[in-house]
């Protein structure tokens, strides 16, 4: 049917006159899921979108407004042109308001008169729109060939005449009519239209025609099978006279040259209008093609039809994984090996998902299901493979990976572990909080070719660099690769490098990993790569230490001499409205979803770019709504089936600073000490800018001014689930919903965090009750108070971790456990304090001197050694050189 | 005040159809480089305004219309045959935030009458190249078809009628005041276009006039599309209804990356091709550092392949860029404009052509 090819096909079912589902969404509101009807028939096909709210029970002008509003935020449903639908010129204009895009009106006629219809005429050729015009004047709708023309030749001429509306932006709709009524008048409606579609087209240059197809059957309602044959029929011989656009129903039509001859020769004898007694003989027959509803439109399958190879490839590519097992058993059965099925089709099959992922052409998360696709594959062939005890595949090499004692962070980790896999690499995932001994130990039993170490809180630093150190004591030369969030090369190159005589190397992300690791394997490249390396590490590290020779640092006395001066005489600090702690236990998940700062989600799957904006990304925007729709449908389900328990527990005391440290009280009397938080002073040259050196503890009244302030603090989680649910889909090979599991469980639980704080300035803590933020304004932290966390930058000390766990008895109320390394287990989990002053703003402590490292010890209670190897990243001095200096 | 335009139109039809035009450079840089004090901006008329002035260059027409002159006759003296009024913000929506809506008449009056005055004082001394002004109706500050809360897509904070209503105000002041073309500019979101126009066309017919109308929209960023995301195709379609003087794209992009739009708008458009670049892409301290003569060279090589009819500079570009354009552009054919058959032309984000 080649005429399709220049029939514009205009989706239909977003009209509430025709379609009773989407009438019913729209009259209960539902405009999400009106949205994805739309959406449905640009994915269909549809060429332009029709829309129609005409319906007495709802308010078509406002529905109309709205919808379009919401369709110009959908760019794949609004990249097609609109057909804007209504009979009530005041629903026209106010959609004509809305789009960007040059639209179809439908529709203006010359019903009430030509003024009415210049008028209108006018206006849309100031608006700029293409019209629909129907064969309908005062004397009613055209329904003999002669009318039809008539009436759209007169309108053509008034249109073209007399205001210059350009021709060729005129679609007639001459009206398609029901047949095969059984009443005589009808028989020739179709012949009628079909003549006339032919003389517009002939006579009148430039215009189009257009019609609503569906209503040619309607009298075989009930019967799918006549009704698409109908529908077909018609308009191939309509198509062929000069109709070249229609409001079809694409599944309510079928292949012209599949409908049976019989039924054909009988439905043309009704269209056609080729005997009296057509109705007749097309009803008889007509009961022998009734078919139970008509079929859904199925997703493109030609693929199916490749050879297995092909199907593998596609599949891989794709991450589809119905048919991997049946494929991978055909696959099977022509090879000698089933090993050779992974060697072969299947290896191939990653191979160009591995280029396509280096060319930038796929992203992380279809990787991810890729990897789950080709896991299936493997998992199939496993037992066949043990079988014939063919020993295992020979790997390009096999990487160790574990996330550092102390630390249970391993998103990151997994992501890595999953691209290796996918390039072939057997990897050895020793999980989260692996204790040097156990990674080393492995290593030498495996007998591995890569050690990677992943760490996500800075305590890890400090581990890593010890794994290093014990690597060189233990006579070990494999290739050490550092990664994780905080970690970074010139980290790697001056804390872990110079540790270890083997190559160490920082892999800043996964789309890295693969490079990097083939490097290293390689007999010909790594010698170069471990030089190049080496040589690229002993820079950064040089000028790391000219960097730090140059740095300005005060001492500590001059930086307390110059902390921040409050005006507390002015300042009454606001009381909470309850003391003490306040716990809360399965906190409503829905609630918390709409809290979820996305941006972060997507750079966990290495997407980058904010939220929403991601989603319309030109390279990675599919890739991105993709993810986005199934984190949805997991979050879906997630609320609904309550996968999590999400748990808290916030805390207020009354409170002072003394000197740095801040004073908590059992009582507001303030007589007995309960706990102290020690916080940690700036000490960078301010000289020049003329800025206090700040302490979180010059945010509460110090207590010589007598000012009654307070502190709070919190710890939630979303709960051990997530752990759970994470380990059983890794275990089922489900890699990405297992990955996806978990940033879902992390966003939740920083929603959680956000909606305790926003709750706390409203409600417990109460100072800004009338607080109210978009999302937006949340995210930018435009809020009074902060909610600063033991072991970021305002306060990098992990180790006061625990007195806060205490403080908020967290562990009982919340289940949070933490790890040696001050670890939150479950990993989903915040604490941190909240500060309340209208000044208070995050800010990074940053470089630290010994003086105030050696005074912070002694105030904690710890010895020097202890507090330098947790505040490692934070010193500004090297403790081995103090080391040295004071042994000499 | 219309005695005269007919007979400018007439003439600058013409000396399209010879050379290559070329339009002024940056306003608001060259503001800029004058380090102007709060009290240029409040003169002696402002100084019990409430809001701070600062910053609101189109007040600068009534404050301070010895320097918008300067401006004007600056660019004119560097070579560019059309001027465009000071009034990029000259209506009744930008200006609320200044709590200025109501001026917003008098400061498209003013801009024009000036400009009017700078260009016939050109006009006077070099006759042989008559020089011409064109009215700004910038993009105002708010967009009909983006929502201005992400929670709440099908929100708007402006409505058609509203922006219809002040673009209208904005073009009878300089239609009235003399200006010979109309200039749609800036052009982020295309909606906000569609209601100036059909302002535009409305008031054309009121009053029995017959302005010709520039176009001219603006690519974002790399991804190619207007920021309501529509490619320069779509745009085209969006906005040939009225017939356009011109269509073009300035601001955002510099030359180099902006080349391939206007190539695109050139193959499509039935009409002349208009394009003011940026100074090259800015730097990480918000400067463009593309030099007059980078920017020359560029625009040289895209005379050369027959994109342009109009060119002229956008933020950044002073009056030695268009001196070096003007130059660079000398002796260059304008591109010929191509005829195609009527044919329905349609638009959403992407454009729709219905065969033959």
């Amino acid at each position: 049917m080649t005429e399709t090819a220049r029939f514009v096909n205009i989706g239909e079912r977003t009209n509430v006159a025709g379609s009773a589902k989407f009438k019913r969404l729209i009259s209960e509101g539902d405009f999400d899921t009106a949205l994805e009807v739309a959406r449905d028939q640009v994915e269909n096909g549809a060429q332009i979108l029709d829309i129609n709210m005409d319906d007495a029970m709802l308010d078509a002008e406002a529905c109309m407004v709205k919808f379009l509003n919401l369709i110009a935020s959908e760019p794949d449903i609004s990249r097609i042109p609109i057909m804007i639908d209504s009979s009530k010129w005041s629903v026209i204009e106010a959609g004509l308001k809305c789009v960007q895009g040059k639209p179809v009106v439908n529709s203006i006629s010359l019903k009430e008169g030509e003024e009415q219809f210049l008028e209108q005429a006018r206006k849309l050729k100031r608006y700029g729109a293409a019209v629909v015009v129907m064969a309908f004047d005062s004397k009613g709708q055209a329904d003999t060939e002669d009318r039809k023309f008539e009436i759209c030749e007169r309108s053509y001429k008034i249109l073209t005449e007399k205001i210059g509306y350009p021709p060729e932006d005129i679609i007639f709709d001459p009206n398609i009519f029901a047949i095969g009524t059984g009443i005589e008048e009808h028989d020739n409606y179709a012949v009628d239209f079909i003549n006339a579609t032919r003389r517009i087209r002939e006579n009148l240059p430039h215009a189009h025609i257009s019609g609503g197809v569906s209503n040619v059957s309607f009298s075989f309602r009930g019967n799918d099978a006549v009704r698409e044959a109908m529908h077909s029929a018609f308009l191939y011989h309509a198509i062929r006279a000069g109709m070249d656009m229609g409001i079809v129903n694409p599944s309510q039509i079928t292949v012209y040259e599949d409908i049976p001859e019989e039924l054909r020769e009988a439905v043309e004898d009704v269209i056609l209008n080729r005997r009296e007694d057509a109705t007749e003989r097309l009803l008889e027959i007509s009961d022998k093609f009734k078919k139970g509803g008509s079929q859904k439109k199925e997703a493109d399958l030609s693929w199916r039809e490749g050879s297995v190879g092909d199907r593998l490839t596609h599949a891989l590519v794709h991450g589809i994984a119905d048919w991997v097992e049946e494929d991978t058993e055909e696959a099977r059965q022509q090879f000698d090996k089933p090993l050779e099925v992974i060697e072969g089709p299947l290896m191939d099959g990653m191979n160009v998902v591995g280029d396509l992922f280096g060319e930038g052409k796929m992203f992380l998360p279809q990787v991810v299901k890729s990897a789950r696709v080709m896991k299936k594959a493997v998992a199939y062939l496993l037992p066949y493979i043990e079988a014939e005890k063919q020993g295992k595949q020979e790997a390009k090499g096999k990487i160790l990976m574990a996330t550092v004692k102390g630390d249970v962070h391993d998103i990151g980790k997994n992501i890595v572990g999953v691209v290796l896999q996918c390039n072939n690499y057997e990897v050895l995932d020793l999980g989260v909080m692996v204790p040097s001994a156990k990674i080393l130990e492995t290593a030498k039993q495996e007998n591995v070719d890569i050690i990677g170490l992943s760490g996500l809180i800075t305590p890890s630093l400090e581990e890593m660099s010890y794994i290093s150190a014990e690597m060189e004591r233990q006579g070990f030369e494999v290739p050490l690769l550092i990664g994780g969030a905080t970690t970074s090369r010139v980290h790697t190159a001056v804390k872990i490098d110079p540790h270890y005589s083997g190559p160490v190397v920082h892999v800043l992300d996964a789309s890295r990993a693969v490079g990097v690791a083939s490097k290293l394997m390689s007999k010909t490249q790594k010698d170069d790569y471990v030089a190049q390396i080496q040589e690229e590490y002993q820079e950064v590290a040089e000028k790391h230490e000219k960097k730090g020779a140059g740095r300005k640092q005060v001492a500590i006395e001059d930086a307390r001499a110059n902390k921040l001066q409050l005006d507390w005489q002015n300042y009454t600090p606001p009381r909470p409205g309850q003391l003490g702690l306040m716990t809360f236990d399965n906190y409503d998940l829905e609630e918390l979803s709409q809290y979820i700062d996305w941006t972060p989600f997507f750079a966990t799957w290495e997407l980058s770019g904010r939220y929403p904006a991601i989603l319309e990304d030109e390279k990675v925007g599919e890739t991105a709504r993709s993810l986005f729709k199934d984190a949805q449908e997991m979050l879906k389900r997630i609320i609904e089936e309550k996968w999590f328990r999400p748990r808290a527990v916030i805390g207020f005391w009354a409170a002072n600073s003394v000197g740095d440290d801040i004073e908590l009280y059992t009582e507001e009397n303030r007589e007995e000490v309960l706990s102290h938080i020690h916080t940690l002073r700036q000490q960078m040259d301010r000289s020049g800018k003329n800025r206090p050196h700040l302490a979180l503890a010059d945010y509460i009244a110090p207590k010589e001014t007598g000012v009654e302030d307070y502190i709070g603090a919190f710890a939630v989680t979303t709960g051990t689930e997530v752990e759970k649910i994470s380990t059983e889909l890794k275990n089922n090979n489900d890699d990405y919903n297992a990955i996806l599991v978990q940033a879902l469980g992390d966003r939740l639980a920083e929603a959680f965090a956000e909606r305790m704080h926003a709750r706390v300035r409203k409600e417990f803590w109460g100072y800004a009750p009338d607080e109210n933020l978009s999302n937006e304004d949340f995210i930018a932290e435009k809020y009074r108070g902060i909610r600063p966390a033991p072991g970021y930058p305002a306060c990098p000390d992990h180790t006061e971790k625990p007195e806060l766990f205490k403080l908020l008895e967290a562990t009982e109320r919340t289940g949070i456990e933490l790890t040696e390394g001050c670890a939150m287990w479950p990993a989903s989990s915040v604490s941190g304090y909240y500060f309340a002053h209208p000044d208070v703003a995050y800010f990074g402590v940053s470089k630290i001197e010994e003086d105030q490292v050696r005074d912070y010890a002694k105030r904690k209670g710890m010895s020097l050694e202890d507090a330098e190897r947790w505040l490692a990243p934070n010193l500004a001095y090297d403790p081995n050189q103090r080391k040295k200096k004071e042994a000499a | 005040m219309t005695t005269g335009r007919e007979a400018r139109v007439a003439s600058l039809k013409q000396i399209s159809r010879e050379r290559i035009l070329v339009l002024d450079g940056a306003m608001g840089t060259t503001i800029q480089d004058q380090k102007l004090e709060d009290a240029d901006f409040i003169g002696s008329r402002f100084t019990n305004h409430s809001k701070d002035l600062k910053g609101n260059n189109d007040i600068l027409s009534l404050t301070r219309p010895d320097l918008i002159k300067e401006i004007y006759l600056g660019y004119l003296e560097a070579g560019a045959d059309i001027i465009e009024t000071n009034t990029f913000n000259a209506n009744a929506i930008s200006q609320i935030e200044y709590d200025l809506s109501d001026l917003a008449y008098e400061l498209n009056a003013e801009s024009a009458r000036l400009a009017r005055e700078a260009a016939d004082e050109m006009t006077k001394k070099t006759p042989e190249k008559p020089r011409f002004v064109t009215g700004v109706l910038g993009p105002t500050s708010r967009t009909a078809s983006i929502s201005p809360d992400v929670n709440d897509p099908g929100a708007r904070n402006v409505t058609y009628d509203e922006l219809r209503e002040a673009y209208y105000e904005a073009t009878k002041a300089l239609v009235e005041n003399g200006v010979d073309l109309i200039l749609v500019e800036t052009i982020f979101d295309t909606l906000n276009a569609r209601a100036a126009l059909y302002a535009v066309d409305e008031l054309l017919e009121d009053m029995g006039e017959d302005v010709p109308i520039m176009i001219s929209g603006t690519i974002t960023d790399m991804s190619g599309r207007t920021l309501s995301g529509q490619t320069p195709e779509a745009f085209w379609h969006s906005v040939r209804h009225v017939r356009p003087f011109s269509i073009g794209l300035n601001c955002a992009l510099g030359p180099g990356e902006l080349r391939a739009h206007i190539a695109e708008l050139a193959r499509v458009a039935d009409t002349r091709v208009s394009s003011h670049p940026n100074a090259g892409l800015p730097n990480q301290f918000g400067e463009y550092e593309m030099t007059p003569e980078e920017m020359a060279e560029h625009i040289s090589s895209w005379a050369d392949n027959g994109l342009l009819n109009i060119v002229g500079g956008c933020c950044g570009t002073r009056y030695e860029h268009i001196e070096a354009i003007a130059k660079a552009v000398e002796g260059k054919k304008p591109r010929e404009i191509p005829e195609f058959d009527p044919l329905l032309r349609l638009s959403g984000l992407e454009p729709f052509t219905l065969p033959r």
